[in-house]
């Protein structure tokens, strides 16, 4: 019976291969062990950044960059627009929900072992994209133009003039100037609503393009198992069975948001003073407080060496470390799997602690 | 031919002949200058026991030794001279101790002499001697009262410091302890025939608490009401006058109130007949009215004009604060459960200013003085209380509007759930 929804896909088969992508969904599979879970963090992560983007673009109907502006316009927001406590805060809490599901997918991957040959580039777009999402939230920080987000702003752009000879070059291009003003404020907004965006599509979509090409990865133990005992392999269909159970989970979290949304709203704080003085036990967010609490914590000199400046290189090494574990990643002759392993767990467990130590610090 | 002369030895010698007299020079200024500022009094009295002795540390914080004067100054005598005799022989001036009858003029000598005093301080008044005499104090001493308190008295002797300085019996801190020292001895005051609560009634007062608590050096001590050198007590008239160069607005409205007449009929002193002097409390609104413990029904009887236009008064302030209070919970409660109130919460401080006039606005003494601002509190706190309510009912809503959307969401699930096994069964 050709009816006119018949009619209308006839029309947009000839024009577009639906059919064609809907085989290959149907075609890939996704393996199916008892670390299959972790492999929906990733999704979870994407999922978080599209709440991003939808609420983000939805806060900019209303925000007005500016010193004078911001903080007014942000609590606009928040009393007069219908529904804009809720975007507020969503976009607030997700943002922080992305970083820590970023980070999460990040250890699981390590310790799946999944950036193994041939998923190198895989991994480097992935830590270039939780790299963005540090970004990201950094620059997101000041926009409201609270106290809070003013001084914490003045301490993280203070941190890499540290740097020699391209440190004060790199404070004034973040600041915009010697001071935080409404300059930084416009050129931060910049960065978070068009630079990192660009950059993240980009990178998402190879990411996700690398992703499809190469499939889910399968643990070594378990591919090892798999290969002796081939009844063993277990798959599911990508669509529709993997699809149903990751919006399953995108479920769980769009609860989750809604719930630390309206139970714990996103405060607004109070108008930054650029004359005020900082207030006391000022930090940044969680996810930074590691390395804030390190630099805070390090001594005045080590080595001979300035220790903050020190501390900075040692992050930065950290940084590059990670973007270059898969080509670190040997098996022989230096057994270095067992030292990666070993590391990542070191430092995961430094973050756990200083994180905590900042946390609890006066 | 004419000898021409080697010019170079005539350029040496010139150059020596100048160069002995410069040092000549420096050699003999620095002599007079040690000779000068040399006190060689200390030499001798820092090692003497009480009351001839004055440490080196003592005398080196001394204001007046900080500007290069010796002991010779106040004492006579010759400070440069290491001989005691030659230092304090009558012919070098030598005065001895100084009597406390002398005191105030030997320290006019110096510090009513406008071109002496410029060399130290331009700034520094010189009348303060003009003034000690027109004091209780100063005409007490014009008599012959050697128990009044002259310059010594208050300023300290060798410990002498500047008035900035926070050690100085005179800093604004110090002043009242250093009045009481002879104000609070009952026995010392005996002969005068006054009252030795002050000191003990000012510790109780908002004045004291804002002075030496809130390190206000700005509050009124002793000094500030009853001058300085040239204290007296003010008197029934010009109390209003004293209180007035701080609180100016209520002077002004006391000044247009029936109770300024009435009061100098009656020789009432202005303020101090409702808010005492020296236990001058923070007032209450409790103050007005005709309750317990308003002061308007030390005059006033019950049921008469004044005691009603006292409890209107009353009511509107109390009406007030109240709404004042009630706004502040409910944006308070609000603000814990995460609501954004911050623009409510800075109208209070609209309707807190309004209150604080209003209570400035009693001091007319009529009710309609105060309505205008009690009016404009209150429709402010009736905003504010309504902004409070509808967050409180936003975050009914939300509490609400969660609920239904994680049954939603968990029935979406519990149906993904049944449909991803339907799927798989097949």
């Amino acid at each position: 019976m050709a009816g006119p929804v018949a009619s209308v896909r006839a029309w947009f088969d000839e024009r577009f291969p639906l059919d064609d992508l809907k085989a290959l969904a149907q075609k890939k599979k996704v393996p199916v062990h008892r670390y299959s879970y972790w492999y929906f963090l990733g999704g979870m992560t994407l999922f978080l950044f599209g709440v991003q983007v939808l609420t983000g673009a939805l806060l900019l109907l209303y925000y007005r960059p500016g010193a004078d502006e911001a903080f007014e316009s942000v609590q606009f927001i928040m009393t007069q627009v219908q529904f804009g406590w809720l975007i507020r805060s969503v976009h607030s809490w997700s943002a922080n929900l992305l970083v820590f599901m970023a980070f999460a997918h990040l250890f699981s991957v390590l310790f799946l072992r999944s950036y193994r040959k041939p998923r190198e580039l895989t991994w480097v777009s992935g830590v270039l994209l939780l790299f963005l999402m540090l970004g990201f939230g950094f620059s997101g920080y000041l926009l409201p133009w609270n106290t809070l987000s003013y001084f914490a702003t003045k301490v993280g752009t203070e941190i890499p003039a540290q740097i020699p000879i391209i440190g004060r070059p790199v404070l004034l291009f973040l600041r915009g100037g010697e001071d935080i003003t409404g300059s930084t404020l416009t050129r931060l907004y910049g960065f978070h609503i068009a630079i990192l965006p660009a950059l993240a599509t980009v990178l998402i979509g190879v990411h996700l393009a690398l992703i499809q090409w190469f499939g889910m990865s399968v643990p070594p133990g378990v591919e090892a198992k798999w290969q002796a005992i081939p009844e063993d392999r277990k798959e599911i269909r990508f669509f529709p069975n993997f699809v149903l159970r990751e919006l399953m989970a995108w479920y769980v979290a769009l609860g989750l948001l809604g719930a630390l949304a309206a139970l714990f709203p996103w405060g607004l704080g109070v108008k930054a003073d650029p004359f005020a003085s900082a207030p006391a036990g000022i930090k940044p967010e969680w996810y930074f407080l590691f390395m804030f609490q390190t630099l805070k914590v390090i001594p005045a000199k080590v080595l001979g060496m300035d220790g903050e400046m020190l501390g900075i290189l040692a992050f930065g090494v950290v940084g590059a470390v990670a973007l270059l574990l898969p080509f670190l990643d040997r098996e022989k002759p230096f057994k270095t799997r067992r030292w990666i392993t070993g590391l990542a767990c070191v430092f995961l467990g430094y973050m756990a602690v200083m994180t905590v130590d900042g946390w609890v610090a006066k | 031919m004419i000898k021409v002369r080697d010019s170079a030895p005539c350029r040496r010698g010139a150059t020596i002949v100048v160069a002995i007299v410069v040092a000549a020079w420096l050699i003999c200024s620095g002599l007079i200058a040690f000779a000068q500022t040399k006190n060689s009094c200390l030499d001798c009295h820092s090692n003497l026991p009480e009351p001839l002795g004055v440490s080196v540390e003592t005398y080196g914080q001394n204001i007046h030794a900080q500007k290069g004067l010796t002991c010779a100054a106040c004492h006579g005598g010759d400070a440069s001279s290491d001989d005691p005799e030659k230092a304090m022989s009558r012919a070098a001036g030598w005065k001895g101790k100084i009597e406390r009858k002398q005191t105030p003029e030997l320290c006019a000598s110096c510090h009513a002499d406008a071109e002496m005093m410029k060399k130290y301080n331009p700034s520094l008044r010189v009348d303060q001697f003009q003034q000690y005499k027109t004091s209780v104090h100063g005409m007490k001493w014009a008599k012959g009262d050697n128990k009044v308190a002259v310059c010594t008295d208050c300023h300290g002797v060798h410990d002498l410091r500047a008035p900035s300085d926070p050690r100085s019996k005179v800093h604004p801190i110090n002043i009242a302890t250093t009045c009481s020292r002879c104000h609070a001895d009952a026995e010392y005051m005996k002969p005068y025939g006054i009252k030795t609560d002050q000191f003990a009634n000012y510790e109780q007062s908002v004045h004291h608490e804002a002075m030496v608590v809130r390190g206000d050096l700005s509050a009124p001590t002793c000094t500030t009401c009853h001058g300085n050198h040239g204290a007296t007590p003010p008197g029934v008239a010009n109390v209003t006058n004293v209180c007035s160069n701080c609180h100016v607005f209520q002077a002004q409205l006391f000044q247009t109130s029936p109770h300024k007449d009435a009061f100098a009929a009656m020789g009432f002193p202005g303020c101090v007949t409702c808010h005492s002097n020296h236990a001058i409390k923070a007032p209450t609104d409790e103050m007005i009215g005709a309750g317990p413990k308003a002061v308007c029904m030390n005059c006033h009887t019950a049921g008469d004009s004044g005691s009603m236009q006292a409890e209107a008064m009353h009511a509107q302030l109390t009406n007030l604060a109240s709404a004042i209070a009630a706004s502040d919970e409910l944006l308070g409660r609000a603000e814990r459960q995460g609501m954004e109130v911050s623009q409510p919460k800075l109208q209070q401080t609209q309707a807190r200013d309004a209150l604080l006039k209003a209570r400035v606005a009693v001091h007319a003494f009529r009710d309609s003085e105060l309505k205008r601002d009690t009016d404009g509190g209150l429709a402010t706190t009736k905003l504010t209380h309504a902004a409070g309510e509808k967050a409180m009912q936003e975050w009914k809503f939300r509490r609400v509007g969660l609920g239904l959307s994680l049954v939603m969401i968990a029935l979406t699930l519990v149906g993904l759930g049944f449909y991803i096994r339907s799927l798989e069964q097949k």
